[in-house]
């Protein structure tokens, strides 16, 4: 901004330098020149902001105040209407998450969100949820609250995950070393060791904040040379920073294991069950929310009869709001709902169910291409054919590919079909280059829910969820069951030399030829190739796979995890 | 119908047959599914015609302002194919025929706009140079199987509308599997020769009376994108067959035409004859849209400084398309018949003013309500405010007159904002800016008089030659000139009266230089006594402060061009009723056309509050408190981590938060709600990983990898 009006006065000055006419022109040509750089300047500032991720950190004032001005150009920061997010401010807040931070509290925020825990729970134990930001002076004070509140908890083992926090964040070596040692012992359960820990773990903040307060002695003795160096120090440090997180191949984590927890991995049934006993906190807000996107509903469908598609992001599962909007305006219209998160889902299927059930289509097609040229040329045909899409996470991982999109885009495009979707991964926006985006021909529509994402992640292979292996056992059973006792002896051989071998970590699979042995000894083969016509069919039903060893014997293997082998092999006793 | 399962992943929903006839018409929609109607009916008719005659308008224009590239893309045809015609002996046209004629066409950046320049080419092409013409796209084409087909089933279907036979189409779809180069020129044979065949009906366009043999003419629409293999496996073969197969190629080339020479090997690209067309930049063809588009009364309706602003900043920095600044400008028409009720009024005048007396009572209650009118009956006397507030024919009446206000307004409006661009656009440094759009921007936005700008545009006016003056004020004449308006009659005239006088002062220095009262030249000298004489003339002028009478009439002029801005060039904003036309929501069209989801996600982890106005929440900035919904404590927990997170720590760093909260609410610490919390974290990750913030990892057991980083708060 100063810089502006320095622009302006200067410019002004050179016009009244004097009047003579040809002075005066050829100082104009160099202001002019001069004008022009900065005009461009002045671009590739505002490009550069458009473009800053979300994660940048540090801006000093001067881009603050740029920052701003862009979004004031940009109207985002008028009294916005009831009907998004029911913020009054909501343009500035959505930037000034970027630009609060200023250069000198960088470091000593840093130090302070390196336990969040810490500071969160004193938080609420003052039940004032407005407490500001603690000085690093204060939270001394405060980690010792801490640990009484903790003795009293009994929750010894909340200090162990705080240090590795710090820990990272210092990368200090010294430091590192010596928590690293508290850190092993961090593990025992008892009340003296945590006492212990505790005054360690204090002693290492101290230690961390006298660092801090050096680095911003550093900083601000930066601070004095000229603002532009001081941005490519910045600059630098973001960069030093990717590369710090980046870079050094060692992994500073613990080496705990879930394995050494009481509750380790739950399976899919158990978690549902658990998570069904909470009661969902803010639901007013929430339904609020809901009611404010609902009232929606009717401009939807007019953008969408007027040639424009709808998307819909933010955080929280979009699933609940788009069907509302199906039962609420769908219900006379021939409509399809397509599950993005669904892991089997192919645009070859989202082709197939509107060429066969909505175009009554018999027969089959070369090639998606072709399918997608028919089904295009059947609904430019025919302006009375009206098709609703309501596609559940456009961006899940079987549908971000570049063809898969260019095909739903082009779907999209046609006048008669009408595409409502909704996007959740962070860098979704990414999958669509000008000619799709102009294909889309979005509207973008945030939609906030908070709700939780339970049907989008119930499919996923969570990393926490056990899998209990359901749906392969109960293939296995079907496809067994449709065999010859003497299929399923072979089989059952192979599942028990499997899980004899189930710890023995060099194990490979059965070589086919002992396999071949014990089959013949147990009678259920009485040769060769009858032993391979049998592997066969089971290889065509995917039960087992055959790989070569490096001596050239054929090994056989089971895929299906030991676990599950074992309660197949229950259930076959039972039933036996 | 439930839409989850396990086992499939698209759901069909078809109505029953009876109520599918029930279908609802679209201006329901339009009514906000409110019962009260405040006409919506008539709005939503008005919208759609407005944006057809836009849209209509925007198409035409394209048309022109690509017909200048498309005459000659035509000629180049005509000639290239012509060596095909003669069939001369000659040994250069021999080698010549060998080379494929190709026209590459530079589009610029702006692809999504192509496509509309392709189809008006391609049609034109069809009338004039062949009926021939096929256009392929690099996504159809993985391979040269498929472009041998797509080619052969395209031409084919060209041929059909000259009355080719049926069982040759089938035949040729029959053959698909195998369409070779031998299969297109026996197919090109077969055709020329039936045209000879004088039993056919003779054909009206103007190719047929030109060649027997037209070209066939190949584009290749986004030449970037094709496969290198490809593409020069196809020239290559199709120069073999040239003599039997008169191929001609357009290449739609989005970056630069280098990239002809690096796709293609020289011995490739030395079998094409290559010239090259350029179109218009986008920028230009902004500038004619807007021109068009928005200044200019032929269309009722305004947009504010503010969407003018975005729309022209998502052109000039996202995309440089026509087509998306059209679909913003369709977008701002649509929310403003959408959410302003008085939209209805938005049209021509004359029906504007018979729809004001069709308005219901409601309708003047929004009318009185309007920001714009409550300022002007502010300013009534007091029993015309009573008259207005009170009497709905009398309110009727006046907001008719003072429709017709705001029509006039505009009119001069734009008369003397092409006026005031026409001097400001040759300045040096460009105080107002080059573009007529800029200028118009800083008009809207306020009294342009009052900036720092305009002063030192005034200043630089006042020392602009003659003959520019000249020049500028005969363009602003014929500006004037061109308006039928009986109120600029006079301007016109005063302004003619100026060129007249200039003329005279022409004459009159004719004579004074005659008379030889010119001051003496300067002699040769060196630097510094230039320079001290120049400084004495100076010093010498500003005492006599005599200005002679060239400077007089341009001082004149100035003034007078002065006093057109500050008379005319009022922000809409003090127009009484500008809301009718004007579209101002300028965030809404920002929210919608260029939206920034990851924003969106950042605040909403970052500070729930901002969506949740729950008190509880409120907080300092950077940090949550512990009762913030799970995904935003698990995000911030996750922030403090590097690349890899140990899913143990963060879980027990999470228990801690969580915990807390609990113990407030109830404190019973029991087995199952620790359960309970670790099912909670369990959610909080997967919902983290279907975000994209991290991934399952193998380097370490029981780790995550981060997938962004910074970020802190």
């Amino acid at each position: 901004m100063s810089k502006l009006e320095l622009k302006q006065s200067k410019m002004l000055q050179v016009q009244f330098v004097g009047d003579d006419d040809v002075l005066n022109h050829i100082l104009d040509r160099e202001g002019g020149a001069k004008l022009k750089k900065e005009r461009t300047q002045l671009l590739v500032n505002t490009k550069t902001i458009i473009k800053k991720p979300d994660y940048d950190l540090e801006e000093d004032d001067r881009e603050v105040l740029k920052d701003q001005n862009y979004v004031e150009v940009l109207g985002r920061d008028v009294p916005e209407s009831l009907k998004n997010g029911s913020a009054a401010d909501s343009g500035s807040k959505v930037y000034s998450f970027q630009s609060r931070k200023h250069s000198e509290k960088m470091s000593k925020l840093a130090s302070e969100l390196a336990k969040p825990p810490r500071k969160m729970v004193p938080c609420h134990s003052k039940m004032d949820p407005e407490v500001t930001l603690n000085t690093p002076q204060s939270s001394k004070g405060h980690s010792t609250s801490d640990s009484v509140q903790l003795k009293d908890s009994d929750k010894s083992k909340f200090l162990s995950a705080t240090p590795s926090a710090q820990r990272k964040r210092l990368m200090a070596p010294s430091s590192h070393s010596n928590s690293e040692s508290e850190y092993s012992t961090s593990d025992s359960e008892d009340e003296e060791g945590t006492a212990q820990e505790d005054e360690d773990t204090s002693e290492v903040i101290s230690r961390q904040k006298t660092q801090t307060h050096n680095r911003v002695v550093a900083t601000a003795a930066d601070k004095e040379t000229p603002s532009k160096k001081m941005k490519k120090g910045k600059t630098s440090d973001l960069v030093e920073e990717y590369f710090e997180a980046h870079s050094s191949s060692k992994v500073l984590t613990s080496d705990r294991t879930l394995q050494k927890l009481k509750q380790g991995k739950l399976d899919q049934q158990t978690l549902r069950n658990l998570l069904s006993k909470v009661s969902p906190s803010f639901s007013a807000e929430l339904k609020q929310l809901n009611q404010q996107y609902e009232q929606l509903f009717h401009k939807w469908m007019l953008q969408l009869h007027l040639g424009f598609n709808i998307v819909l992001y933010g955080l929280g599962s979009k699933r609940d709001l788009l069907e509302r909007f199906r039962t609420t305006m769908l219900q006379d219209s021939v409509h399809v709902v397509i599950n993005g998160f669904f892991p089997g889902i192919s645009v070859k299927s989202v082709l197939n169910s509107i060429t066969e059930d909505v175009l009554d289509h018999v027969g089959t097609f070369r090639s998606v291409l072709d399918q997608l040229d028919w089904t295009v040329n059947r609904f430019k045909q025919d302006s009375s054919l009206k098709l609703f899409l309501l596609i559940h996470n456009l961006d899940s991982q079987m549908l971000r590919g570049d063809k898969s999109q260019q095909i739903i885009g082009q779907l999209s495009s046609l006048c008669n079909i009408y595409l409502i979707a909704s996007i959740d991964h962070l860098n979704a926006p990414l999958m669509w280059d000008h000619a799709k985006q102009s294909l889309y021909n979005w509207l973008w529509y945030e939609t906030t829910t908070y709700s939780p994402y339970t049907e989008e992640t119930s499919y996923e292979n969570s990393l926490l969820v056990k899998q209990t292996g359901s749906l392969p056992l109960s293939s296995l059973i079907h496809v067994l069951r449709s065999l010859t006792p003497n299929a399923r002896g072979i089989f059952r051989l192979l599942i028990k030399y499997q899980l004899d071998n189930q710890d023995n970590p060099s194990y490979i699979g059965h070589s086919f030829q002992d396999f071949y042995q014990r089959c013949r000894e147990a009678f259920l083969v009485n040769s060769d190739l009858t032993l391979r016509a049998q592997l066969t069919e089971f290889r065509d039903h995917k039960l087992i796979r055959t790989k070569k060893g490096t001596d050239g014997v054929e090994y056989l293997l089971i895929s299906v995890d030991s676990g599950t082998l074992t309660d197949f092999l229950e259930k076959q006793e039972e039933e036996a | 119908m439930a839409t989850s399962s396990v086992s499939k992943g698209c759901f069909v929903f078809k109505p029953n047959f009876k109520r599918r006839k029930i279908s609802v018409p679209i201006e329901d929609y339009f009514n906000k599914g409110k019962s009260v109607s405040e006409d919506s009916k008539l709005r939503f008719e008005t919208y759609q015609l407005i944006w057809q005659q836009m849209k209509s308008e925007t198409e035409q224009l394209q048309e022109e302002l690509n017909k200048n590239l498309f005459d000659n893309l035509t000629e180049f045809l005509q000639k290239s194919h012509s060596g095909f015609q003669k069939n001369s002996r000659d040994w250069s046209c021999q080698i010549k025929l060998r080379e494929i004629p190709v026209a590459a066409l530079v589009l610029g950046v702006n692809v999504t706009d192509h496509d509309l320049t392709f189809r008006s080419l391609t049609e034109t092409l069809q009338n004039t140079v062949t009926p021939y013409v096929v256009s392929l796209q690099a996504k159809d084409c993985p391979d040269m199987k498929h472009v041998l087909q797509k080619l052969a089933s395209q031409l084919v279907d060209c041929g059909v509308d000259i009355k080719s036979n049926e069982e040759e189409r089938t035949q040729v779809s029959q053959k698909r599997e195998y369409c070779s180069m031998d299969f297109l020129s026996s197919w090109y044979r077969n055709v020329t020769q039936k045209k000879i065949d004088p039993k056919l009906p003779s054909k009206k366009r103007a190719w047929s009376g030109q060649w027997q043999s037209p070209p066939v003419v190949l584009i290749l629409k986004d030449m970037e994108s094709f496969t290198t293999k490809v593409l020069q496996d196809f020239i290559i073969v199709s120069s073999q067959h040239r003599h039997e197969f008169p191929l001609i190629l357009i290449f739609g080339i989005a970056t630069s035409p280098i990239i002809i020479h690096r796709l293609l090997p020289h011995a490739v690209s030395s079998l094409l004859c290559i010239e090259l067309f350029q179109s218009l930049s986008c920028k230009e063809h902004l500038t004619t849209v807007l021109d068009k588009l928005l200044l200019t009364t032929q269309f009722p309706f305004k947009i504010s400084e503010k969407v003018l602003q975005i729309l022209t900043n998502i052109f000039l920095y996202h995309d440089f398309s026509i087509k998306n600044f059209i679909k913003g400008l369709q977008l701002s028409l649509l929310e403003h018949f959408y959410s302003q009720p008085l939209s209805v009024l938005c049209c021509s005048l004359p029906e504007a003013k018979r729809r004001i007396n069709f308005l219901s009572d409601d309708q003047c209650e929004n009318i009185r309500r309007l920001p714009s009118f409550r300022r002007y009956v502010e300013n009534q006397a007091s029993e015309k405010q009573i008259a207005l507030l009170t009497n709905e024919r009398f309110l009727k009446e006046e907001a008719q007159s003072l429709l017709e206000n705001l029509h006039v307004y505009h009119t001069n409006y734009f008369l003397v904002l092409r006026c005031l661009h026409k001097f400001t656009c040759s300045l040096p440094k460009y105080p107002l800016g080059r573009q007529i759009r800029e200028l118009y921007c800083t008009c809207l936005e306020k009294d342009i008089w009052d900036s720092e700008e305009y002063a030192s545009t005034l200043q630089l006016l006042r020392m602009l030659a003659k003959d520019e003056l000249v020049i500028i004020l005969e363009k602003c004449f014929t500006v004037f000139k061109s308006s039928s308006g009986k109120q600029f009659g006079s301007t016109a005239q005063r302004i003619e009266d100026f060129l007249a006088q200039f003329q005279s002062l022409d004459e009159a220095r004719e004579e004074e230089d005659a008379s030889g009262s010119q001051p003496k030249g300067l002699q040769k000298t060196d630097l510094y006594h230039l320079q001290k004489s120049l400084l004495e003339m100076k010093e010498l002028r500003r005492t006599s402060k005599k200005q002679n009478k060239f400077e007089v009439l341009r001082d004149k002029v100035v003034d007078f061009v002065d006093s057109l801005v500050r008379e005319f060039l009022l922000p809409p904003e003090t127009q009484p009723l500008h809301e009718v036309v004007y579209f101002s929501a300028a965030h809404t069209l920002r929210e919608h056309l260029n939206a920034a989801p990851r924003i969106a996600l950042h605040t909403a982890l970052n500070n729930p509050y901002y969506y949740l106005k729950n008190e509880a929440l409120k907080s300092e900035e950077g940090c949550i408190p512990n009762i913030a919904p799970d995904i935003c404590i698990a995000y911030k927990l996750h922030l403090e981590c590097s690349k890899l997170i140990n899913l143990v720590d963060w879980s027990e760093a999470f228990a801690t938060v969580v915990t807390a909260a609990e113990m407030n609410a109830s404190s019973t610490a029991s087995e199952e709600m620790d359960e309970i919390i670790h099912a909670r974290f369990i959610r909080a990750v997967s919902e983290l990983e279907l975000l994209g913030f991290i991934k399952p990892t193998k380097q370490k057991t029981d780790h995550v990898a981060r997938l962004t980083w910074g970020g802190g708060c």
